[in-house]
């Protein structure tokens, strides 16, 4: 069978900074995949890159063995959340209606169907009694939950999502792992960039372990093991353990 | 006061001239304050000065070459943007930069062009607008870009909505960021060409984000902010003729100011973001806390 996803040998650069380096995986359909890494480790670089949004020095990706072109409109990316304005003047309702634009194409304004979709992914989130609500007045979870019915509304195979528990609630934090979960039991990719290690293993199935270069790429006990976690967080993996997070 | 406002309006219906001078700019104060917009939103206030600005020498080319001045503001308006995206991708030059650099090239050869090819006069007319001396084939064409411009608007306003708010996720989708992005240019330079009579180049971008960013501090919904930012910009363009024809004044100012009075009063006033209320606000939670 085909992967889900193939990236081989991707190499990218900021005006000859070199951000990702050599970087090959291959990923079936249906996994849990948690990229990992410390901050600027190039995690939002590496999910950009292989959607194309930023140009690669070199390297080839595949999506079902088709090219990123092809399946475009099964892509639901869900970006960092200070990548989004959110003072901007769009409803809660509005947001995830952005989900159905990709299928519904141009000219053409989305139906009373496709609002009733947004409304049913809202409730997905347990979001709906705030589709009015304009989305900065929401808090850290509550918008990333609104951000996950927007990928819900698109119906995509494959699923980016970049820090999505970065100042989000506990209870937040848990409808949406949950969510998660169950698009890749429903044999949907999801991949989701995450800083924090503190729960990872809990999370994902399979790990990316980045900096800069891959460290470590498999299920989650062949990655999770702190002689591999050492030389990702380097330094900074002593001082984890000091504070008591488990590894 | 009524009585002037009453002369006002029959003055405009006796003379043609004022006709056309009135229905020109309200024309223009509607289309700016649509496309104005979608500058706010995309943080482009400064792209929106340059590109009016970068108009300058395209005009000037358009009379030597016998053209309408349209077509060779269209075009160095959309060369403009082109040298801007090149210099900050293919450089360490930050995006404001680049447009600093290439929008006061671009003035600069407009005015020595200008002057040149016809007179300080015309160039005079051109930045600061000449409201009074509009031909009806002016007014046609004005009235034909507006139609234009808000066609378009219409036909990509979802484009437009997804790229603007979220431009990552647009691309991800497929949407061509670019291709939206040039043709919100091409819509710029439009009508900042018909916005030259009006108020002129240089004061272009006040009627592009003034009323838009009034507007911006009255609503939560994208299309509710076009339809209030045309309506200012139509007012203004009614209130500030009425003092220009009053006092004897620079139309091009008397409308400008009048968009930023009622910008003040929604900073003011605005229920949700008006520092009035919100001073209010704040004092009634801290006599709440304390009581
Ligand atoms: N647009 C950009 N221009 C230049 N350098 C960038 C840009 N985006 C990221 N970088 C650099 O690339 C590296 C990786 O960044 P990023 O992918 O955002 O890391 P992460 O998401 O793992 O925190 C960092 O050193 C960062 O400073
Ligand atoms: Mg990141």
């Amino acid at each position: 069978m085909s992967n889900a996803i193939h990236v081989e040998d991707l190499h990218v650069s900021y005006h000859g900074n070199i951000a990702v380096k050599d970087v090959s995986f291959k990923l079936d359909a249906g996994n849990l995949l948690g990229v990992i890494g410390p901050n600027g480790a190039g995690k939002s670089t590496l999910i950009k890159a292989i959607l194309q949004l930023i140009p690669k020095d070199n390297g080839q990706i595949m999506f079902y063995d088709k090219t990123v072109k092809e399946i475009r409109k099964q892509v639901a990316y869900v970006p960092q959340r200070n990548d989004i304005d959110w003072d901007f003047p769009i409803t809660v309702l509005e947001t995830v209606l952005l989900g159905t634009y990709p299928k519904i194409g141009m000219f053409k304004r989305p139906k009373k169907s496709d609002k009733e979709w947004a409304y049913e992914c809202l409730k997905e989130v347990g979001m709906e009694e705030f589709y009015k609500r304009q989305i900065g007045e929401l808090s850290g979870g509550q918008q990333q939950r609104v951000f996950l019915a927007r990928a819900l509304a698109q119906k995509a195979e494959l699923f980016f999502l970049d820090e999505p528990f970065v100042g989000v609630d506990l209870g937040s934090e848990e409808t949406i792992i949950n969510i998660l979960k169950q698009l890749s039991s429903q044999g949907k990719t999801v991949t989701v960039v995450h800083h924090d290690l503190s729960k990872a293993e809990s999370y994902f199935n399979k790990l990316l372990l980045i900096n800069r270069e891959l460290i470590g790429f498999g299920s989650v006990h062949e990655v999770f093991r702190p002689e591999i976690m050492e030389k990702a967080y380097k330094g900074q993996f002593a001082f984890m353990k000091e504070i008591g997070v488990s590894v | 006061m009524f009585g002037e406002i009453i002369n006002y309006f029959n003055y405009v219906m006796e003379y043609e001239y004022m006709q056309r001078a009135f229905l020109t700019s309200v024309i223009v104060g509607i289309i700016c304050g649509a496309i104005g917009c979608f500058i706010i939103l995309r943080g482009m206030a400064l792209m929106g000065d340059a590109i009016s600005h970068a108009v300058l020498p395209g005009v000037a080319l358009s009379y030597v070459l016998g053209i309408n001045f349209f077509f060779g503001a269209v075009v160095s308006g959309v060369l403009t943007t082109i040298g801007i995206g090149y210099i900050s991708q293919n450089s360490r030059i930050k995006n404001d930069i680049a447009i600093g650099i290439m929008f006061t090239f671009a003035f600069s050869i407009g005015i020595i062009w200008v002057t040149l090819l016809k007179s300080s006069t015309d160039l005079y007319h051109i930045l600061f607008g000449n409201l009074l001396v509009v031909r009806t084939s002016e007014l046609w064409a004005t009235f034909g870009i507006g139609v234009f411009v808000l066609v378009m608007i219409y036909l990509f306003y979802k484009e437009l909505l997804v790229s603007s708010f979220d431009p990552t996720m647009s691309a991800a989708y497929g949407l061509p960021n670019k291709m939206i992005h040039y043709l919100l240019m091409i819509l710029l330079t439009m009508v900042t060409v018909a916005s030259i009579q009006t108020v002129g180049i240089v004061l272009v971008v006040a009627m592009l984000i003034t009323p838009a960013a009034t507007a911006y501090l009255l609503t939560d919904r994208l299309w509710i902010m076009i339809y209030l930012s045309s309506g200012f910009g139509a007012l203004s363009s009614i209130v500030g003729l009425f003092f220009s024809n009053r006092f004897d004044l620079d139309s091009g100012a008397t409308i400008v100011l009048t968009a930023t009075s009622m910008f003040i009063l929604a900073f003011i006033f605005s229920p949700k973001q008006g520092v009035l209320w919100r001073s209010i606000k704040s004092k009634s939670t801290k006599s709440l806390a304390r009581g």
